[in-house]
C-alpha cells in the first residue's frame, strides 16, 4: 500500500476554496489556498460543528461560515481569542493531483 | 593517456563545464561535441535582449568557431546522435558515424512545452527557445499581430520585446494574474500595469481553446469565451521539459529528467549529465546559476576532483526594460510566517518580506529593486534578521541607524511643498488654515479642500495638523475596514472610484494594504464595492463571498441549507405549489415554513443536494438565488384592486413588476420592499428599507424602515403620479446606496450619515442625476439580473459533490 492516496486533481478545488472527502468518520475539508498549497482539516468547527469547507480561506486560514471563528490550516489552532483546534492531516500536492497521507485513513478509523 | 570524451549539447552548462575543464586540465581529455542546432554556445537567456534589440547575437555568443577550434574541441554542429551502446561505449551519429568514448556527458538540455491545442502545429505557432524563434518574432514589425500564450517570464519578454519593435501584442495567461510562481497578486498587478502602459494587452484568467488557421497558417486564437484573437504569428511560452528522449533510449535512469547524483553522474558511471536535462534530488532546472553549478562540479569529476552540487536559494529577474521586479524563495503564507509588506502607491513600489524564525524565506519586490541583492543574502545566508526587524524592510541604508521619526520629516517640509495632490494644497496653505482656527481635519477639509478629493493625503494632512498643533491634536482612529488597512470603508470607496481601481489586488496596492491579499472581513466588502462600480469590468469573486451567496442557500446551524424559490410579489400557482411540494419529498425535506416575506422555506436541505433540488424546482418555472444574500430579498405585497374593496392601485402588479426588476441587485446590506394598496398598509410596507404606499393620488416612497435589529418607521421621500416614474425613483435609491453605502448598512444606517435631504436632492430634485442612476442600474442589471441556480446546475454542479469518497471502499 502507497504511503498516499490520490483524491483529485488540484484544479477540482477551487483556488481559496475547499471541497470535502467523504470517510467513515465524517467528512474531512480539503482546502487549497491562493497559492496553491492544500491542507486537510476535519470538516467540523469545535465550536458549533459548523462545515469548515464552507467557510472563506485567506492566507493560510479558514473563517468558520456559522460564528467567524478563524483557524490555522496548518495547525488547526483558533486564532485570536478563541480556543481550540481542529485535526489536521497531511496533503500534498504532486503533478496536480492531491494527496492525502494513507496514515489519515488508518487514524480516522481507529478515532 | 588522453581519455576520450564525447558531449551532446552545445548550451550553456556543457560550454561552461567545458571552460572549467579546460582551464584546469588542457590535456585530460580528447573532446568531441555534438549539437544539433548549427552553431556553438551562446548566452541563451540574452536571446530576449537580442529580440527587443538591446543586443546582436554577436554580442552573446559565448563560444564560437574559433574558440573550440583553439582548444582543440572537435566539433559537430548540426548533427544529432542516433543512439547509445552504453556496453561497448560508443554513440552512433545520425549519419552513421560511431565513435568511442571513455566518458559521456549530457546537456540535451529541454524543449519547449507545446499545449496540444487544436491547430497548434499550424504554420506560424512558435515556441520561444532558440535563435531560430527569435529571428522569427523579430522579422514582425509594426503591421504584425502577435499573440503570446503564457504570461511567465519568458512569454513576458517574448511580448515586450516584439511590442518594443512596434508589434500588436496579446498576452494570453490561464492564471489570475501574471508571473504567478514567482509574484504574488500585488507584484503581478503593478508588473500588468507596466505592460499595459507599453501598449500590451494582457488576458489573464482566459482559457485557450483553438488556434484557427486559414490556409495552413495560423490567423486568430479563440478563447474560450468565444473571443479571437487575430494573429500573424503566435508563440507560446508555457514552460520547458527535459529532453530525455536520448538518455531514455539508452537506458539511463529517468525520471522527470536524467537522474544524477553530487557528482552530476547518472545511472551509469561513465556516463554524466548537466543542464536542464537533469534531476537531481527530485527538481528540474530552468534558470542558469545551478546550471553553472552543476557544469563546474561535472568538470571536477571528470578529472576525479571531489566535488558536490547543491540546490540554492534561487532568485528571478524579468529581463524588461521599466519593468523591475525581483523574487527569491518561497513567499506563500502559513502558520508561523509573518510579512512585512511595504507599498507606495505613487511610486509603484512593492516590496514584500516572507519572515519565519526572525529568518527572511521569501521577498518579492516590484519597482525599486536596488536593494534585491542584499535581501537575497539575506535569505541564502539565513541571517537572523531580530535587530533590524524594525528598518528591514527600508534596505541596507537604514540599518544601524537609529529609526526616524516620522514627524521630523513632515515637520522638515517647506511651506510650499504640496501635500494635496488633486487639490494642489501647500503646506502653508494648511498651516495659516490651522492658525485661523481650523484645528481638525473636517475643518481643514472644508476651508482648503486638502484631502477633500481622493483621500490619499489623508494621513499627511494629520502629521501636519499634529506638528503644527503638538499636544492640541489627538490623531483621529477612524474605524478601518479591518486589521489589513487603517482606511475606512469610506476611503477605500473614494480611492476605488478616484484611482479606477478595478480588481482586488489593485486595491491592495493602492490603498497600501498591510496583508499581502486580506482577510475574510475585507475581501466580501471589496468585492461589493468592485462590482457595485465597475460591473462591466469586474469580475466577481465568489470565494471573497459568505457562504450564503457562494451557494445561493442559507447555511443552518447543522449545515445543511435552505432554499427559498422566488414568488414574484408573493404570488405564486397550484403547479408550482406542487412543484415545491414535490420537491420537499423528494429531498427529504424536514421543515416546510413561509417566511416573514411571503416566501415558502424549504429547510434542512443537504449541501450536496442543492444543484438537484435546484434543478427540480428551474423546470417548475421557478427562478431564486438571493434569497439569503446582501440584495434584493423579497417585495412584500397586499392585494390590492383585484380583490381588495380599498385598494387603490394594483399593488401586487406592482411588486412583481419590482421584484423582476430589482432581482439579483447586490447592495451593501439586504434589501426589502413591500407595497401596499393602501394607506392601511397590510404589506407593513413602513418598516421595509423602501415601502410603497398605493393611494388615489399616486404612489409614496418612503425609505430607512427595519424591523430587525432595530425597528424603525420608513421617512417619507416623495409621492409620484405614475407607476413608471414610482419604479424610476426606486431604481435611482437602489443605485445611489449601492454606490455610496458602506458595506453592512442597511438604509437607515446610511441614511443616518447622509441624510434624506442628500438622497432626496439626488433622486427627486435633480432630474439628470435621477436618470443617470437609473442607467448605471440597468447596465449593472444587465450583468446581474440572472438566475445562479441555473448557472450553478450547469457549470458548478460538481463543486457540490464530495470531492473523494474513501467511506465506501474502507467499509470492510
Amino acid at each position: 500500500m502507497s504511503d498516499w492516496i490520490d483524491i483529485a486533481s488540484l484544479d477540482d478545488v477551487p483556488q481559496r476554496g475547499a471541497r470535502v472527502v467523504k470517510t467513515t468518520q465524517g467528512c474531512v475539508a480539503v482546502f487549497r489556498t491562493a497559492n496553491d498549497e492544500v491542507y486537510a482539516l476535519d470538516n467540523s468547527c469545535p465550536h458549533k460543528g459548523g462545515p469548515l469547507a464552507e467557510g472563506i480561506v485567506h492566507g493560510a486560514s479558514v473563517t468558520c461560515p456559522l460564528h467567524n471563528w478563524v483557524f490555522s490550516l496548518e495547525t488547526g489552532l483558533a486564532a485570536g481569542a478563541d480556543e481550540g483546534q481542529v485535526a489536521t492531516y497531511r496533503a500534498r500536492v504532486l503533478d496536480g493531483r492531491i494527496e492525502l497521507e494513507a496514515a489519515f485513513l488508518a487514524a480516522r478509523s481507529a478515532a | 593517456m588522453t581519455q576520450k570524451l564525447i558531449i551532446i549539447g552545445a548550451g550553456m552548462a556543457t560550454g561552461r563545464a567545458l571552460e572549467t575543464l579546460l582551464e584546469t586540465a588542457p590535456d585530460a581529455y580528447d573532446v568531441t561535441l555534438f549539437n544539433a542546432e548549427p552553431r556553438g554556445n551562446y548566452n541563451r537567456i540574452m536571446l530576449s535582449p537580442v529580440l527587443a534589440g538591446d543586443k546582436t547575437y554577436a554580442e552573446i555568443e559565448t563560444h564560437g568557431a574559433e574558440w573550440y577550434a583553439q582548444n582543440g574541441v572537435t566539433c559537430r554542429f548540426g548533427e544529432r546522435i542516433a543512439s547509445i551502446d552504453r556496453s561497448a561505449k560508443t554513440v552512433t551519429s545520425e549519419n552513421g558515424d560511431v565513435l568511442a568514448y571513455d566518458k559521456l556527458m549530457f546537456g540535451t538540455g529541454s524543449n519547449p512545452f507545446m499545449i496540444p491545442l487544436p491547430g497548434h502545429d499550424l504554420a506560424g505557432v512558435i515556441a520561444y527557445r532558440d535563435l531560430e524563434d527569435t529571428e522569427r518574432m523579430m522579422a514582425l514589425g509594426p503591421d504584425n499581430r502577435c499573440v503570446v500564450i503564457g504570461g511567465g517570464l519568458l512569454g513576458l519578454e517574448a511580448a515586450a520585446g516584439m511590442a518594443a519593435r512596434g508589434v500588436d501584442v496579446t498576452v494570453v495567461h490561464i492564471m489570475g494574474h501574471l508571473m504567478e510562481r514567482q509574484l504574488d497578486e500585488a507584484a503581478g498587478y503593478l508588473l500588468r500595469r507596466a505592460l499595459v502602459d507599453k501598449g500590451i494587452t494582457i488576458k489573464c484568467a482566459a482559457n485557450s481553446k483553438e488556434i484557427l488557421g486559414k490556409d495552413g497558417h495560423v490567423r486568430a486564437l479563440l478563447l474560450d469565451d468565444g473571443t479571437e484573437l487575430p494573429c500573424d504569428l503566435l508563440v507560446m511560452a508555457v514552460g520547458i521539459r527535459p529532453n530525455v528522449a536520448l538518455a531514455q533510449q539508452a537506458g539511463l535512469a529517468v525520471g522527470k529528467g536524467i537522474h544524477v547524483d553530487d557528482q552530476m553522474v547518472t545511472s551509469d558511471p561513465d556516463v554524466l549529465a548537466v543542464g536542464e536535462c537533469v534531476e537531481h534530488d527530485g527538481a528540474i532546472f530552468g534558470l542558469v546559476a545551478p546550471l553553472y553549478d552543476q557544469a563546474k562540479v561535472a568538470a571536477k569529476t571528470l578529472l576525479s576532483e571531489e566535488a558536490a552540487f547543491v540546490q540554492k536559494e534561487l532568485s528571478t529577474k524579468l529581463k524588461v526594460t521599466g519593468c523591475d521586479l525581483f523574487s527569491a524563495g518561497d513567499f506563500a503564507d502559513g502558520e508561523g510566517r509573518e510579512d512585512i509588506v511595504f507599498r507606495d502607491p505613487a511610486r509603484g513600489v512593492y516590496r514584500r518580506l516572507v519572515i519565519e524564525n526572525n529568518v527572511i524565506i521569501g521577498a518579492v519586490m516590484y519597482g525599486d529593486t536596488a536593494d534585491s541583492n542584499w535581501f537575497f543574502g539575506l535569505i541564502k545566508d539565513k541571517t537572523d534578521i531580530t535587530e533590524m526587524r524594525d528598518t528591514l524592510i527600508f534596505g541596507p541604508a537604514y540599518q544601524g541607524g537609529t529609526p526616524l521619526d516620522p514627524l521630523a520629516a513632515v515637520a522638515a517640509l517647506p511651506r510650499d511643498a504640496e501635500i494635496c495632490g488633486c487639490n494642489g494644497i501647500c503646506k502653508g496653505q494648511i498651516e495659516d488654515a490651522i492658525a485661523a482656527g481650523a484645528t481638525d481635519l473636517g475643518a481643514l477639509k472644508a476651508v482648503t479642500k486638502a484631502s477633500a478629493s481622493c483621500g490619499t493625503c489623508t494621513g499627511l494632512v494629520e502629521q501636519v495638523l499634529a506638528v503644527t498643533l503638538g499636544d492640541d491634536f489627538v490623531m483621529p482612529a477612524a474605524a478601518s475596514i479591518c486589521a489589513c488597512t487603517d482606511m475606512t470603508h469610506e476611503d477605500v470607496r473614494r480611492m476605488i472610484k478616484s484611482q479606477r481601481l478595478t480588481s482586488m489586488p489593485a486595491v491592495w496596492q493602492e490603498c497600501g494594504w498591510k496583508t499581502s491579499c486580506g482577510c475574510h472581513v475585507c475581501r466580501p466588502a471589496l468585492n461589493f464595492y468592485l462590482l457595485a462600480d465597475w460591473p462591466l469590468e469586474y469580475a466577481d469573486d465568489p470565494q471573497s463571498r459568505f457562504i450564503n451567496e457562494r451557494k445561493h442557500a442559507n447555511i443552518q446551524k447543522d449545515g445543511t441549507f435552505s432554499v427559498v424559490p422566488r414568488m414574484w410579489g408573493g404570488i405564486t400557482t397550484p403547479d408550482e405549489l406542487r412543484a415545491i411540494a414535490d420537491a420537499a419529498d423528494k429531498y427529504m425535506v424536514p421543515t416546510v415554513k413561509v417566511t416573514g416575506g411571503q416566501r415558502i422555506d424549504l429547510l434542512g436541505v443537504k449541501g450536496e443536494d442543492l444543484p438537484a433540488i435546484w434543478k427540480d424546482l428551474n423546470d417548475a418555472g421557478m427562478v431564486s438565488g438571493y434569497a439569503y444574500s446582501k440584495g434584493l430579498r423579497t417585495v412584500k405585497t397586499c392585494v390590492g384592486t383585484d380583490h381588495c374593496r380599498f385598494g387603490t392601485q394594483d399593488s401586487t402588479g406592482l411588486g412583481i413588476k419590482l421584484e423582476k426588476t430589482l432581482h439579483g441587485a447586490w447592495t451593501p446590506h439586504k434589501l426589502k420592499l413591500g407595497v401596499s394598496g393602501c394607506p392601511r398598509n397590510c404589506a407593513e410596507a413602513t418598516c421595509k428599507d423602501i415601502g410603497i404606499i398605493c393611494v388615489d393620488s399616486g404612489f409614496q416612497i418612503s425609505i430607512g424602515g427595519a424591523a430587525g435589529m432595530d425597528v424603525k418607521e420608513t421617512e417619507l421621500l416623495v409621492q409620484v403620479a405614475s407607476e413608471e416614474e414610482a419604479m424610476d425613483v426606486i431604481k435611482a435609491i437602489t443605485q445611489l446606496y449601492r454606490e455610496n453605502a458602506k458595506y453592512l448598512d442597511r438604509i437607515y444606517k446610511w441614511m443616518a450619515k447622509v441624510g434624506l435631504d442628500w438622497i432626496e436632492a439626488r433622486v427627486v430634485t435633480d432630474q439628470a442625476e435621477r436618470a443617470a442612476l437609473v442607467d448605471r442600474f440597468e447596465i449593472s442589471q444587465s450583468i446581474y439580473r440572472h438566475d445562479p441556480w441555473a448557472a450553478h446546475v450547469k457549470e458548478k454542479a460538481k463543486r457540490y459533490q464530495p470531492l473523494a469518497r474513501l467511506d465506501l471502499e474502507a467499509a470492510e
